[in-house]
């Protein structure tokens, strides 16, 4: 399709012009994200080319000192609490919305995805407004309930997607058949829209554990994450060690988003759905 | 509307066996009407626990931040006798002596509340300036024995000058449009129309300018990377197609936080960036590219890149190559099928790309904050700086409200030309 049946010189010349920007464009989009790999293991202190010598030492900075330490622990529980909460009700949600039943669904649903529209630091300093008076500014549970709005579209929508391609009858043939809604639907629904959930879940977990405009207004010392911790990294002193927390960071939702985007590909049954 | 539509008659065997049994018709239909509301309040049941969390962790925060911009209740609340003196006050002049009175009692009863700083940097924001000179009445008040309050206030120059008393009178209308007007650096004349702030005091019109521009340079330059890209992906083979759409995901999937790190160091006065410039001979000396407008356009426009790109490709990937093959057929030039069949089917994809990255652009905070310099600083930047640094709710407020403003216009506008099926979040 690149070239048209008989081609000019100059349609050549064109296309050979078109793959050499296409090759720039490319660079221009790995090379930053891989960057800071080489760099982490760097055995010297400042980040320049050529590197002095292969070593862990930044590695054992971030996995090692208490600082960072505390930093990946409150990520994980954030993260986590997150998950389980976006995951459980954005699921319920899905599963309403995609009833024929739902009243108002042209109402409910960009409200359900405002949170990715209203730009973040809005979000983050509401929150840390309403939260502050409410006693949840600097709590676990503050940053969780924040991070749960952000997550939870990402649920709504994948979960969603999957249930397109569930039969409804099963349900009917479920209660036909004596089954307690509850029932039918961790024993037919569930395992069948199993695919869209883990990917929903995955979303929320990466969409949690990157996130740090909201953290930044709502935790306290205790409470950095590790996106926090680079934060405040990046703008005081530059160390290797980010580079390390940034090789970290960048495998773990690399990782978790090829699987989510692997299981949401699984969920749906319609081709060419989802890029 | 009938309450036996078709769709309403599909429901589970049981249900409308049970309704079969009334012989009565109207009355088999209010059975239905009755189990119909039913399935609608148990839909709706399920999605509550998400609906009413996001109204308490999202709703109820929106709208408590966007209030502080129109609502601040601070003077009225710290002059209730100065409030009430001046209700009739034509705002001619100077108001009577029982308004200066008034304002030195209020001085005082906020001195023993406890509230005459915030009183002072509430009335500073109106009028710059004010803080010192209330602290200083205050003083003087405190210290002024038997020497009646009105004599006091006649004696601070301040009090009797032309602009004091009408910012006073407009500070205790707890419902206001100064934060909003003057993120706009807009304000009341004496006259009751609007006008222009003094260039010394105008810096929001200058931020929104800026946003804007760094916003449509970032788009551009995603659209002038990204459409031949995204035309590539979708014109080879898929094997080929699929390697090439990775390397577009990964840094897609890469947090902002992640990738601005990364072009921290890129950009370092001895970063990659500038050993490249200075090997390919552009430029003579290193460049200063960290904190620089230069260096936050390339980085947003790295990050930005794949919301441009995708929606642009998942148009191309839909378009048959037969159409071109027909365009040729016919005589069509290669540039000519391009431009006359191409260009238009994909035009709903390059709106969408572009419209979504300039309105991302619109809220960026991490980059600017860590890539750009002092005269870089979006909008966002400013409303973090107001609540972190200056503790000015209200103005962090009002340029949330006119961001937030802007936001939903623009999504809007992309809704309704091109529908939120465009918007693909996954």
């Amino acid at each position: 399709m690149l070239l048209s049946p008989y081609p000019t010189l100059g349609e050549r010349i064109r296309i050979a012009l078109l793959w050499l920007w296409c090759g720039l464009v490319i660079l221009f989009l790995i090379v930053p994200i891989l960057i800071p790999v080489p760099l982490s293991f760097n055995s010297g202190t400042f980040f320049i080319f050529p590197l002095e010598g292969v070593s862990t030492r930044w590695y054992e900075v971030v996995l090692g000192t208490q600082r960072w330490q505390a930093a990946i622990g409150n990520s994980l529980i954030v993260a986590f609490g997150t998950t389980l909460i976006a995951t459980a009700l954005g699921t319920l949600t899905a599963i309403a919305l995609s009833d024929d039943k739902f009243p108002g669904r042209r109402i409910v649903m960009p409200l359900l995805l405002s949170p990715l529209i209203v730009p973040v630091v809005i979000t983050a300093v509401g929150s840390y407004l309403f939260y502050a008076r409410v006693g949840l500014a600097s709590t676990y549970a503050g940053i969780i309930l924040a991070h749960t709005a952000l997550a939870s579209p990402f649920v709504v929508v994948t979960v969603g997607a999957s249930l397109t391609g569930f039969d409804r009858n099963l349900m009917r043939a479920a209660a036909i058949s004596g089954a307690k809604p509850v029932t039918s639907f961790f024993r037919v629904m569930l395992p069948l829209i199993l695919p869209g959930v883990l990917s929903g879940a995955a979303f929320a977990f990466v969409t949690s554990f990157d996130e740090v405009v909201v953290v930044q207004f709502l935790a306290s010392a205790n409470q950095r994450t590790m996106p926090l911790e680079m934060f405040i990294g990046l703008r005081e002193k530059l160390s290797p060690a980010i580079t390390a927390a940034a090789t970290l960071m960048m495998g773990l939702s690399i990782v978790l988003l090829v699987v989510a985007n692997l299981l949401a590909r699984r969920s749906q049954r319609r081709p060419n759905a989802g890029a | 509307m009938s309450a036996l539509q078709p769709s309403e008659l599909d429901r589970p065997p049981l249900a409308r066996g049970r309704s079969a049994a009334d012989a009565d018709f109207k009355s088999a239909s209010a059975v239905l009407r009755r189990a119909d509301f039913g399935d609608r309040l148990r839909s709706l049941a399920l999605a509550a626990p998400l609906l009413v969390l996001l109204a308490l962790s999202f709703g109820i925060p929106i709208v408590l931040l966007l209030s502080r911009a129109v609502y601040d209740p601070t003077i009225a609340n710290a002059l209730p006798q100065t409030t009430q003196a001046l209700s009739g006050w034509n705002g001619q002049g100077l108001p009577d002596d029982a308004a200066f009175a008034a304002l030195a009692a209020d001085l005082r009863g906020s001195q023993a509340k406890g509230t005459a700083y915030e009183l002072a940097k509430s009335l500073n924001a109106r009028l710059p300036g004010a803080r010192s000179q209330v602290l200083k009445t205050v003083r003087q008040l405190e210290a002024a024995g038997d020497k009646p309050p009105l004599d006091v206030m006649k004696s601070v120059p301040f009090w009797s000058q032309p602009g004091t008393w009408p910012a006073i009178a407009n500070g205790t209308h707890s419902i206001t449009s100064f934060y909003l007007m003057s993120a706009l650096d807009l304000r009341w004349n004496n006259d009751g129309g609007i006008e222009r702030v003094p260039p010394e005091q105008a810096i929001f019109l200058q931020v929104f300018m800026r946003t804007f521009f760094v916003a449509a340079a970032v788009t551009l330059a995603t659209l002038i990377l990204g459409f031949p890209l995204a035309y590539l992906i979708a014109s080879v083979p898929k094997g080929l197609a699929a390697i090439l759409i990775v390397a577009v995901l990964l840094p897609f999937w890469t947090s902002i936080l992640v990738r601005t790190a990364a072009w921290t160091v890129l950009l370092q006065k001895f970063g990659l960036v500038n050993d490249l410039l200075l090997w390919l001979g552009v430029a003579e000396v290193r460049l200063d590219l960290m904190y620089s407008r230069i260096g936050l356009i390339i980085a947003m426009t790295h990050i930005q890149l794949p919301f441009t790109l995708l929606p642009i490709y998942s148009v191309m990937r839909t378009i048959q190559p037969s159409q071109m093959k027909a365009a040729y057929s016919l005589g069509a030039k290669p540039v000519t099928a391009f431009r006359r069949v191409y260009l238009p089917q994909v035009f709903p994809g390059v709106m969408a790309g572009c419209l979504l990255t300039f309105i991302l652009c619109l809220g960026y905070y991490i980059t600017p904050a860590l890539i750009g310099g002092a005269s870089d600083q979006l909008i966002s930047n400013f409303i973090a700086n107001y609540v972190n640094v200056e503790l000015n709710w209200e103005m962090a407020a009002a340029l949330s409200f006119i961001l937030l403003v802007l936001t939903l216009a623009l999504f809007g506008i992309f809704a309704r030309i091109l529908g939120l099926d465009r918007l693909k979040l996954v």
